[in-house]
């Protein structure tokens, strides 16, 4: 009943239900088991930002982001767009480095090590910590291939017997396996948005990372593979640490136990999803949640 | 002439502003909202002004000489009644000669001259007729655009059908161009494979087009295998890709991938400055430069070699050529999304691994495009082959030995004089057809390749 009540909450505060509304009810279901062993704060975080500040060229694009990220929970990022927190996102694999002139400062911690000192292998670090984009982008190879890409590299397979059970694996837990099973050597591109987008989460968890990040994953998605994406999202958590950048506020609700919202590249406030949402303490947090800017 | 083109320009660019001041005066004076802008009024009277005038002025000049050497040729039935048609035609145009004074007007007969004076009348007649007629056609289609204009003339269509027209017209001339070459093409080999069999011109293994000209001079009998110089044109073009391709390729990949923006934007002209060097300067560069340098470097080896050599050609060749693969393979690999490379660099795989699992099979088929672009090129490529390879046409897979193209082939059958009804002149239109039909299946495998493979990245 509880959940009913922060749904009907959220609708009142402002918060449109739109077509969400029916994924929501899923979702809230759920939630409930998981919701009464949520993790509770004082446990030691998987990963650890202290002091972060990132500048592109001469623009400071992040300032001093403190910010915890619970095991096996979904850390949500939300704010209005060009706020940092997808560039904080990739801060956390260190895709910042592709860009030439971004620059990073502080401490990212994942489980004690300090990933951007100089002794860290970026190979390995994204290893344990894989990734999910805006935009489905599966390789112009067969699906096969598109799963097997990551094992190959780091090589995680003994064989072709040991690949196959991988690749089957992994598109079981993407909840993939049963739609492409016959055919897993077709090319990746061809498969609708929502495949293609589990086809990505399938590749990323292929090479058993520690942490998912995902970058609005469901943005370029029709209503029915966001569920599909959200449902997916609750059982991974049971295995995997997530962080997700959401421009839904409806979807960070649903699926994450904390959400931290972030506003012109300050970390505003973190906290308990449905503290966040019911009883924000910053003004401009109860200002975005109740969609008066953003 | 000048004076008659100036006016003509006033004259439609006037057309354009009256359509234009009518359409605003006939809205005005009627109340009416014009239908369309009156810039389209204006190009519709200015369309009519110019366009049928035109037409009229091609179809005189095409059907004025016609007309003339009839009337002309009339006026001397006592020297053209026993005459054959190649006759009428050169005495017409020593008729034509001689009006416009080109060898002077010497050693003319009483009959000539009479033939003479009337063409020269007849052509200052049929001038002036001409400019009489252009400009009042171009009156008279103005006055008759300028009194349809009214608030509800549909302007605008007429003029975008007129558009449609004249980009369908530029179309058809590139295409009626093409077939026409074609056709050229066919019938001069058909004449060909008259004199000497097909079987023998594909099949052959010996080329050697000297025939007797006359009757009494020593000569071969002619042979026109052309198995030769297509081994040849294969032999030079192959070692033009073994060097062109990797270079280009890696080349690409490392502008693409590596540089800094700023090696990247000195980088790039300067090698497709390369493409802009003239190929008879390759030419010199290989004959001069590196053919003796392959021929000292292989004899060093202790392999016998020619000063010209297929090897030397084949190795500048593929320097010229290396352009057009890097800069056609940057370009597609540059439009290879970068999600795809950050989905790459988000597993982990480094930039050596992005390159080679996920960017260059991404962007494979643009890359076989690039390649077979540039085996058309090294195909038909002449100058650097005269000059570096040599003309015999050996049947040999040695890149050491001179060898010779069916390019060069068909420029050496073509250079100085020759008489028309000749094999040895026609087989170089058979050549040329064969060499059409060799590029255009390797254009025809190269649109299916990349079709086949074409990846969609959205």
């Amino acid at each position: 009943m509880e959940n009913q009540d922060k749904v009907k909450q959220m609708n009142g505060s402002g918060v449109k239900p739109g077509l969400a509304a029916e994924p929501t009810m899923r979702a809230q279901g759920k939630s409930e088991k998981v919701r009464d062993v949520a993790p509770a704060d004082h446990r030691t975080p998987k990963a650890k930002s202290r002091g972060v500040n990132v500048y592109y060229g001469a623009k400071q694009a992040l300032f001093s982001i403190d910010l915890d990220i619970f095991e096996n929970e979904v850390t949500a990022l939300i704010g209005p767009s060009g706020c940092g927190k997808s560039t904080f996102l990739r801060c956390l694999n260190r895709m910042n480095d592709v860009i030439d002139i971004c620059r990073v400062e502080g401490k990212i911690e994942i489980d004690g090590d300090d990933i951007y000192s100089s002794g860290l292998d970026v190979v390995q670090l994204r290893e344990r910590v894989g990734m999910v984009f805006q935009k489905p982008n599966p390789f112009p190879k067969s699906i096969y291939d598109n799963i097997a890409y990551g094992p190959r590299i780091h090589g995680l397979a003994e064989g072709k017997a040991d690949m196959d059970e991988i690749v089957e694996t992994s598109l079981t837990k993407a909840g993939l396996w049963n739609e492409v099973k016959e055919r897993l050597h077709d090319p990746g591109t061809g498969l609708s948005g929502g495949q293609q987008q589990r086809l990505c989460i399938a590749r990323a968890i292929s090479v058993s990372p520690e942490v998912i990040l995902m970058d609005e994953p469901c943005s370029a998605l029709d209503p029915i593979a966001t569920a599909h994406i959200e449902d997916l999202m609750f059982e991974l958590k049971e295995n995997y640490t997530i962080v997700i950048v959401t421009h839904s506020m409806q979807q960070a609700a649903r699926v994450s136990q904390r959400t931290g919202f972030f506003h012109l590249g300050e970390l505003v406030e973190v906290g308990k999803t449905e503290q966040i949402f019911q009883n924000p303490v910053d003004q401009r947090t109860q200002d975005y949640i109740t969609g008066r800017f953003g | 002439m000048a004076l008659a083109a100036t006016a003509f320009a006033l004259l439609v660019f006037s057309s354009f502003i009256i359509g234009q001041s009518r359409a605003r005066a006939s809205a005005g004076s009627s109340g009416l909202k014009l239908h369309s802008l009156p810039n389209y009024h204006g190009c519709y009277v200015a369309l009519w002004a110019g366009v049928p005038a035109l037409l009229i002025l091609l179809l005189w000049l095409a059907l004025e000489p016609v007309f003339l050497r009839s009337i002309v040729l009339d006026t001397i039935p006592e020297r053209t009644a026993s005459m054959s048609e190649q006759q009428l035609s050169v005495l017409f145009s020593e008729i034509q000669n001689k009006a416009d004074g080109a060898f002077g007007i010497t050693a003319a007969d009483e009959s000539l001259t009479r033939a003479i004076d009337s063409y020269k009348s007849l052509k200052r007649t049929s001038h002036f007729a001409m400019l009489a007629v252009f400009f009042s056609v171009c009156v008279l289609c103005l006055l008759f655009a300028r009194s349809r204009i009214a608030p509800a003339f549909t302007a605008r269509h007429a003029v975008e059908k007129a558009f449609n027209a004249f980009l369908f017209l530029s179309s058809l001339i590139a295409i009626l161009t093409t077939i026409g070459i074609v056709c050229s093409l066919i019938f001069e080999s058909i004449r060909f494979f008259q004199l000497v069999p097909f079987t023998d011109f594909v099949f052959g293994a010996k080329w050697s087009p000297q025939t007797a000209m006359r009757a009494d001079q020593v000569a071969s009998e002619g042979a026109f295998g052309a198995v030769p110089l297509f081994v040849g044109t294969i032999l030079i073009a192959f070692i033009a890709m073994c060097v062109a391709t990797p270079v280009g390729l890696f080349a690409a990949v490392y502008l693409a991938e590596y540089a800094s923006k700023r090696t990247r934007v000195v980088a790039k002209p300067i090698l497709e400055i390369l493409a802009g060097i003239p190929t008879v300067v390759y030419g010199f560069f290989a004959a001069l430069t590196v053919a003796p340098y392959v021929k000292d470097t292989a004899e060093a080896l202790g392999l016998a070699a020619s000063s010209e050599s297929a090897l030397a050609a084949g190795l500048v060749m593929g320097i010229m050529i290396i352009p057009f693969i890097s800069s056609l393979s940057d370009d597609v690999i540059n439009a290879v999304p970068q999600s795809l490379r950050d989905g790459s660099y988000a597993m982990g795989a480094t930039k050596s691994e992005t390159i080679k699992q996920v960017i260059v099979p991404a962007a494979l088929p643009g890359i076989v495009g690039a390649v077979l672009l540039a085996i058309s090129r090294a195909v038909g490529e002449t100058m650097i082959v005269v000059m570096a390879a040599g003309l015999a046409a050996n049947l040999t897979a040695n890149p050491l030995s001179n060898v010779t193209t069916v390019t060069v082939q068909i420029v050496t059958i073509l250079v100085g004089d020759q008489e028309f009804d000749s094999a040895k002149t026609l087989s170089a239109f058979a050549l040329g057809l064969m060499l059409f039909f060799v590029t255009l299946l390797l254009n025809v495998i190269a649109l299916r390749i990349v079709k086949k493979y074409r990846e969609k990245y959205d």
